[in-house]
């Protein structure tokens, strides 16, 4: 039995042989989805910059959909599930519960995701990340995103059986720490959000075969429950991961337990709501459902962002002065580890995540304010600060971290390493700005040709739209560039790194 | 103290301090603002999305639009039929793949009931350069009390992705003075259906 063990000889924690592997596949599987979709957004962004205007407009729409589909589900969820596993059996001394379920819930998701890829990439499912109906793609797309919600429905749930397990054969004493609470909360709400996914992409599957009908704004309704549900998971997978990287990097500590984890009750309990930002200026649906939907009933959810976004800082400067940095009011931060990319990438994630992501994201959350901004490019810029710029480069910091703890090899390249988070940073903020402000001109999302060559009727954006859609197209290519310094640095680590000694069997 | 990876041992539900404190009810206090936000427009604002809501048939939004368009026309465009309707008359505008129809022309300061919907998928209306935009989803009939105040030739953009043809997809709104004379064939104060009669 203790065999299966092995003790970390940074973090002292007796991490099992199956939660190491079962990181490892994941976290690896994560990287590839972002490989692909990071090629994508290279190809898109060279379209959207009309100057160069790259690709046609089948392969556009089409890439649009790999781009979405790959970040949003398959990417980010792979690292979700690395990510439990890692909140649940290494945190808390345990082992895996199921272990061969869990391997089963893997290939299930791979199978799904392969099956997904290949209808996108056959065109046979030009619909885009929202698949909105009455836009139909071939039945294998959704049973693809069906096998795929399934398997990660059923990592969740060996998420909480590996809590019981732990909680059982007293792996720990005490309560759960922070950071598992906080992944407890992620996987809550990934509960609440498949099963939104089971309830649209089975009538809409069944649809696709000639069984049924779906109506097209009750689809909007519940598949946002899923679209918007999933980023919810990444905002508690994410502050979770924050409050991680702080302890990792500088110790930072909890100021008060009880706030931490109110504020991730208040996501479990109000962000669902947050689906309704979707569907403002819908047809379908009454003023006040949608006013008190928005508003996650009294913006409690956003409550729990504002209370993270001061807790999180606050914890790193009391850990910081614990360490000894007590000069003034600043020395702390002037002091901290900013060569260190876990700690730079956690910094820049909280500061784009909160003031860029949350503060586009509560405006054009309000009913009125949404006229001026639904489907326009200020909706893409809001969720590339959140979900990329906050989430991504989050779950990037911590890659730095998982390499030598959890794969056991020495980061390659560290110099690029210490600056590709202020690359990807820097790169993911001009973009995300830029984007805002093109919408703010009305220049839609998710549109092929801004200057409608071929359309019946001529319309010319105000020229300042020429230059914020140049800003966007360097800070995209920043930022590309940052995230592929991260693919090469983590594929040649894992595959072709120097092992790092000092291992202590337990 | 403890950081966010250790086990708080024993009670950890201890009382809040000094500046948390203070930042959590500055927080909430805000959140009470933009929670009174919403609902304060609907009473004193001018741009609301509520609108009047109703299912509707595509077919029959297509029918309602075909005789729309057949009782005040006045003229095409691109193959794209212009329709001068009367002020404070229901106006309809049918997004299909890959056009807007009709192109309208409406009167400054005049009041209509714009009823928007889609005889296929989802369609975007984007009011360009305005900046304008609502959701257009088959089967439902989104009707928004208007009124236009400015003159000036306007463009609906699609918005919401609808197939290859999506960037193709654009309409035309005309905005004339008061003053200027309703165009040759226009017929006015006809009411529209009849199902009245």
């Amino acid at each position: 039995m203790s065999a299966d063990f092995r003790t970390c000889p940074t973090t002292g924690l007796k991490v099992h042989a199956q939660a190491d592997r079962l990181i490892k596949a994941n976290a690896v599987v994560g990287v590839v989805a972002l490989l692909i979709g990071g090629i994508a957004a290279l190809l898109l962004l060279l379209t959207r910059w009309q100057v160069v205007h790259l690709l046609p407009a089948d392969w556009f729409y089409r890439l649009l959909t790999v781009h979405g589909m790959n970040m949003l589900i398959f990417f980010i969820l792979f690292f979700e599930m690395a990510i439990l596993y890692f909140a649940s059996a290494v945190l808390l001394n345990s082992r895996v519960a199921a272990p061969r379920l869990a391997w089963f819930s893997f290939w299930l998701m791979v199978a799904g995701a392969l099956v997904v890829e290949w209808t996108m990439f056959t065109g046979r499912a030009d619909v885009l990340f929202t698949s909105y109906v009455p836009l139909r793609a071939t039945p294998w797309f959704y049973l693809g995103v069906i096998l795929f919600a399934v398997g990660a429905l059923l990592v969740v749930a060996i998420f909480f059986a590996t809590l019981i397990v732990a909680k059982k054969e007293r792996t720990y004493t005490g309560s759960i720490p922070l950071v598992t609470f906080g992944a407890a909360t992620a996987a809550i709400i990934a509960v609440i959000t498949l099963g939104h996914g089971a309830a649209i992409y089975i009538p809409t599957f069944l649809w696709s075969l000639g069984i049924g009908n779906v109506d097209a704004q009750i689809y909007r309704l519940v598949w946002w429950g899923l679209g918007h549900s999933s980023q919810q998971i990444n905002v508690a997978a994410m502050v979770a991961v924050w409050y991680l990287l702080g302890a990792l990097t500088v110790g930072s500590v909890v100021i008060n337990e009880k706030i931490s984890r109110i504020a991730f009750t208040l996501y479990v309990l109000f962000i669902s709501m947050a689906a309704a930002h979707h569907l403002l200026v819908d047809p379908g649906l009454p003023p006040t459902w949608k006013v008190w939907n928005t508003s996650y009933a009294m913006y409690l959810a956003v409550l729990a962002s504002m209370i993270h976004g001061f807790t999180v800082p606050a914890g790193i400067e009391l850990g910081q002065r614990l360490r000894g940095y007590t000069k003034g009011l600043f020395e702390w931060l002037r002091r901290a580890p900013w060569g260190d990319p876990g700690f730079s990438a956690l910094i820049f994630s909280i500061i784009i995540f909160g003031f860029v992501g949350g503060i586009t994201g509560v405006t054009f959350g309000t009913e009125q304010i949404n006229i001026i901004a639904h489907n326009t490019l200020r909706v893409p810029g809001h969720f590339h600060a959140t979900v990329v710029a906050g989430t991504t480069l989050a779950f990037m910091g911590l890659t730095y971290y998982v390499i030598p703890l959890i794969f056991r090899k020495k980061v390659a390249f560290w110099p690029l390493a210490r600056i590709q988070p202020y690359l990807f940073a820097a790169g993911m903020l001009i973009f995300s700005v830029a984007m805002t402000f093109a919408g703010t001109f009305g220049v839609p999302r998710r549109h092929y040709d801004i200057s409608f060559a071929q359309a019946p009727f001529d319309f010319q954006f105000s020229p300042a739209v020429d230059l914020v859609m140049t800003a966007m197209a360097i800070g995209g290519l920043l930022a590309i560039t940052g995230g592929a310094i991260y693919i090469a640095i983590t594929v040649w680590s894992v595959f072709f790194g120097k092992p790092l000694e000092a291992e202590v069997k337990a | 103290m403890h950081t966010g990876i250790q086990s708080p041992q024993g009670v950890w539900w201890k009382p809040v301090r000094g500046g948390e404190k203070l930042w959590v009810g500055i927080a909430f206090a805000w959140c009470l603002v933009l929670f009174a936000m919403m609902p304060l427009w609907h009473l004193r604002g001018g741009q609301n999305p509520s609108g009047i809501r109703s299912k509707v048939d595509p077919q029959a939004f297509m029918a309602r639009t075909q005789e729309f368009i057949r009782t005040y026309q006045v003229g095409t465009e691109n193959g794209i039929p212009v329709v001068e309707p009367p002020p404070g008359s229901d106006i309809y505008l049918m997004g299909m793949m890959w056009s807007w129809q009709p192109v309208l022309r409406l009167r400054k300061g005049a009041q209509y009931t714009l009823h928007l919907s889609s005889f296929d998928v989802n369609h975007g209306f984007s009011l360009l350069p305005f900046n304008i935009n609502f959701q257009v989803v088959p089967g439902y009939d989104y009707g928004l009390r208007i009124t236009p105040t400015e003159a000036g030739d306007f463009r609906i953009v699609c918005n919401e992705f609808c197939g290859i043809g999506h960037h193709l997809m654009i309409g035309r709104v005309i905005v004339v003075d008061e003053s200027e004379p309703a165009a040759a064939g226009a017929s006015s104060g006809a009411a529209i259906g009849g199902g009245n009669l």
